[in-house]
């Protein structure tokens, strides 16, 4: 199977243009010493029927979100994608184009990209977002490094709370940036007395945290700023519709992972690093960000912006060296949040909550399975302590067609995170506690 | 924003099957946020014509130099929308997601042998994250050696994410000139570099799309401080299949899955940088990596790295872009991936002797894959710069290349043409080129006008800084 498009013809005619005779002169300039000698040891190529064959197998091998009731969530959830999104943010003038390097051309992606910064202003409460990062853990790292800028402000501390695999992502980029992140201690599944001294540059919480639970938000996001460090808040951008967002809850810097806005679960990737922040920042903001001109006649148009921030620019002074972003789930993001606007938001975190809340309680019926912290309030998520190994619980459960959640490391390996997002049914809820009790008994 | 309405609205949700639950009130969000009120159908519309606005790959060629712009197959597409994949859960565990294991351990298999590596990761998900990871890879390879050194160097050529990553990654960068074929200079080399000096990141061909003649040298005088070479995989479009990383005493290697393996751009990302490394340096690898089970042939995920340098992604990467790249791999196989080079190569020649007449190559060496071409002299002649041109190709039916990169070069015009180019389109970007420097002369106004044709005309980039407007 072959792309390229050429004849022996063409091939010939080309050379002969360049004044050669063979494709291998054009490589003359390579040393012999360093040609590879033999063909590369990878099966042949195959036509476009093989290869689907091929990929069909795979896949087929793998269980799924569309074959188990998914009740697995921390960090990746199987919110609805409505068929608009892909429909639209699918078209090839959106995933075959590049970054905007020449604006006249690229008025599709720079005003897609201009809207949904807005959104993401909206939906936070904050001033300023950018066109995208990778993913959430790595929003997070970059959230740091624009904290870390005041003199003689180093430490990071982080709440236990926070998602293990974002604490994990934060430690390698810690390494290259000069610290090591700090972990201070939930109480009963949430909130910690972070000590903020002077040389602490920023406290990060994740609300709803870890274990689905709602953190004392404004009360710990205080206690950073009465240490004078900076308050990062790791969002969920579904709980919005109902929760505070973070510009209320005085959070200076927020970032979530952006995969549950029309995104799809795809075995964790590509997903989206979402960040916002105040306009103050602007300046030291990584990535892409897209502002509003005027062309020569005065029409309103897009552009990149701000670029002496960039790597392409600023070299070993910008602010990051992101290049590539995500920009493509951005625009899925914001075709997802116009679908949805501002009622069905609102309707969507209201159905989480409700769902959630009455899964908790069916499960917690069953004999042995508690709440790992009873009484604390959560939105969508939230942890039980089975009477038996989570991951065995768990594996059952997938003999009888479900994806009971995700074990946690807590609880001495009895603890599992269930995640009830509005696609679950109160029938596929009672189903799962009919099969767990089924299980456990 | 100016089509929403209050009231209008396009989502719908079954009725609420369980009853409310509370939640307390101090977390409660009062004001609802300014989203968009619109029906389904004005969305369509609103980002159909957003879409007819934008030029991409499948609208025509799109020569941005070391951005490998090729066509991206739809079988490509098709795959990577399997619900094995795509409706995988990260968090399952391995014995239910074989399938895409198996494709992650075949695809880090099939990279290795591309490029001459041992190992490698799958989990960054960009090029210069790649870079990123290379660098921490070379820091706690050092630091196992005694000390983590001080410098990187990097060619004063190199594309901006290179230095950008040498100093998140704790370095500084050390910059090496080029000589007069606009290749490193290897006596200065050999002369800028000492035991403070960590490793050297190059690109190879390099941003002129030349080739380091001297690369065996070059890594030899690295090496030879104790200092490790970084492979910046952007043109390894031009050697697929002819010379590998490896092979050239490279000891880490990043590919950019967007470019060398057609996976689409997607308008400024997802991309994979995957990165591939010397037997040595595995055991600094990120966890968690695929392993095979010798007895069983089961997959599983793996974090028994103690030396790992961590986790460089949420979870395991941009697993629905890798899906992709494993599509076009096997799809060539080695025979066709060294096709592709030799085509890569051949549509960047044939295009370069089209133009050179008018747009001089910038250094006399033959190009690979892309070739830098200077406006310099047409500057000179008529006052009319590359931007100018590159205005005017619009105009003209044409995307530009790249303009004003490598900096090392006077109004550089970084063309890359891709293989999966016709003869005819070369021949109609050229001429295009070539009437554009003609209407420079004696039409000037033309290209001081443009673009004419494009949904906006140019647009006041320094307004946009001066007057920031980042949101509606």
């Amino acid at each position: 199977m072959r792309f390229a498009p050429h004849t022996d013809d063409d091939v010939r005619e080309m050379l002969a243009r360049c004044g050669l005779d063979s494709l291998d002169q054009l490589f003359d300039q390579i040393p012999p010493s360093v040609r590879l000698d033999r063909p590369l040891d990878l099966p042949d190529g195959v036509s476009e029927m093989e290869i689907l064959d091929d990929m069909r197998r795979l896949s087929a091998l793998d269980r799924s979100a569309d074959d188990l009731v998914c009740f697995a969530g921390a960090g990746a959830y199987d919110h609805y994608v409505p068929s608009v999104v892909w429909a639209l943010a699918g078209r090839s003038e959106f995933y075959t184009s590049y970054t905007p390097y020449q604006p006249e051309l690229s008025q599709g992606v720079l005003q897609a990209l201009f809207e949904y910064q807005s959104m993401i202003c909206e939906l936070t409460g904050l001033e300023v977002s950018n066109a995208s990062l990778y993913d959430g853990a790595t929003a997070l790292g970059e959230a740091v490094n624009l904290a870390r800028s005041a003199p003689g402000r180093d430490r990071v501390l982080v709440s236990s709370a926070v998602d293990p695999r974002y604490v994990d992502t934060l430690r390698t980029y810690g390494r290259g940036a000069g610290y090591e992140p700090e972990v201070f201690a939930a109480e009963d599944g949430r909130g910690g007395r972070p000590e903020v001294g002077p040389d602490v540059a920023a406290v990060v919480v994740q609300h709803p945290n870890r274990f689905g639970i709602l953190e004392p938000a404004r009360e710990l996001f205080g206690a950073a700023h009465a240490g004078g460090a900076r308050a990062i808040q790791v969002f969920d951008p579904l709980s919005l519709g109902i929760l505070a967002p973070p510009g209320e809850l005085r959070a200076d810097i927020a970032v979530a992972e952006g995969q549950v806005l029309g995104n799809h679960l795809s075995f964790g990737g590509p997903y989206l690093g979402i960040i916002a922040t105040r306009l103050d920042d602007v300046r030291r903001l990584p990535g892409r960000i897209v502002g509003e001109t005027v062309d020569v006649d005065g029409k309103v148009g897009f552009v990149l912006t701000l670029q002496a921030r960039e790597q392409h620019i600023r070299r070993e002074r910008a602010t990051s060296n992101i290049c590539t972003n995500q920009t493509l789930m951005a625009i899925a993001a914001t075709v997802y949040l116009s679908w949805l606007g501002p009622q069905g938001l609102a309707e969507l975190g209201r159905q989480c909550a409700a769902k959630a809340s009455y899964a908790a309680g069916r499960l917690t019926e069953i004999l042995g399975v508690d709440l790992l912290f009873p009484g604390a309030p959560f939105f969508k998520e939230f942890a039980l302590r089975l009477p038996g190994p989570a991951e065995e619980v768990r594996d059952a459960l997938i003999q009888r067609g479900f994806l009971a959640g995700v074990p946690l490391p807590d609880a001495d390996g009895r603890g599992l995170l269930v995640a009830v997002t509005e696609r679950r049914t109160k029938a596929q809820i009672d189903a799962l506690a009919g099969a767990m009790r089924a299980v456990l008994a | 924003m100016d089509l929403s309405h209050p009231g209008r609205r396009a989502y719908s949700h079954p009725a609420l099957d369980v009853p409310a639950a509370e939640l307390p009130d101090e977390l409660v969000r009062r004001d609802p946020p300014g989203l968009p009120e619109v029906a389904e159908r004005d969305i369509v519309s609103h980002y159909t014509r957003l879409a007819q606005m934008n030029y991409g790959v499948d609208t025509g060629v799109y020569p941005l130099g070391s951005c490998s712009m090729k066509y991206n197959p739809k079988v490509a597409e098709a795959v990577a929308a399997l619900p094995g994949f795509q409706r995988a859960h990260p968090h399952q565990p391995d014995h239910t997601v074989q399938g895409a294991l198996e494709l992650l351990w075949r695809l880090e298999r099939a990279l290795c042998e591309i490029t001459g590596m041992a190992r490698a990761t799958l989990q960054p998900p960009a090029g210069a994250c790649g870079e990123l990871t290379g660098l921490l890879i070379m820091r706690a390879h050092h630091v196992k050696q005694g000390s983590p050194r001080k410098r990187i160097a990097i060619p004063d050529s190199s594309h901006g994410t290179n230095p950008a990553s040498v100093r998140l990654a704790g370095y500084e960068a050390l910059h090496i000139p080029s000589d007069s074929r606009g290749l490193v200079d290897v006596s200065a080399l050999e002369k800028l570099v000492d035991e403070d000096v960590a490793g050297l990141m190059l690109t190879n061909p390099n941003t002129l799309g030349l080739f380091e003649e001297e690369i065996e040298k070059i890594t030899s005088v690295v090496h030879g401080v104790g200092g490790l070479v970084y492979y910046d995989g952007a043109n390894l479009n031009a050697i697929l299949g002819r010379c590998r990383p490896g092979n050239m005493g490279f000891d880490i290697v990043h590919i950019n899955t967007h470019k060398t393996f057609a996976t689409p751009h997607g308008g400024g990302g997802p991309g994979a940088g995957p990165v591939g490394v010397t037997e040595d340096l595995v055991p600094y690898l990120p966890v968690p990596s695929v392993e095979r089970d010798e007895m069983t042939g089961a997959f599983h995920l793996s974090a028994d790295r103690p030396h790992s340098i961590g986790r460089m992604h949420g979870f395991h990467g941009n697993f629905g872009v890798l899906v992709r790249a494993y599509a076009y791999v096997f799809l060539h196989g080695g025979e066709g991936l060294r096709a592709v080079g030799e085509r890569a190569v051949l549509n960047a020649n044939y295009l370069a002797e089209l133009v050179k007449g008018t747009f001089p190559l910038a250094y006399p060496g033959r190009p690979m894959h892309e070739f830098v071409a200077t406006a310099k002299a047409l500057k000179e002649e008529t006052g009319i710069r590359a931007m100018d041109v590159a205005k005017r190709l619009i105009d003209l039916g044409y995307h530009p290349s790249t303009v004003y990169f490598p900096l090392v070069v006077e109004e550089a015009m970084m063309v890359e043409p891709t293989e999966t180019e016709t003869m005819e389109t070369l021949d109609g970007l050229a001429a295009a080129m070539l009437q554009a420097a003609e209407e420079a002369r004696t039409e000037p106004d033309l290209l001081h006008r443009a673009p004419v044709t494009a949904p906006v005309r140019r647009l006041d980039e320094a307004r946009a800084a001066r007057h920031l407007r980042l949101r509606w």
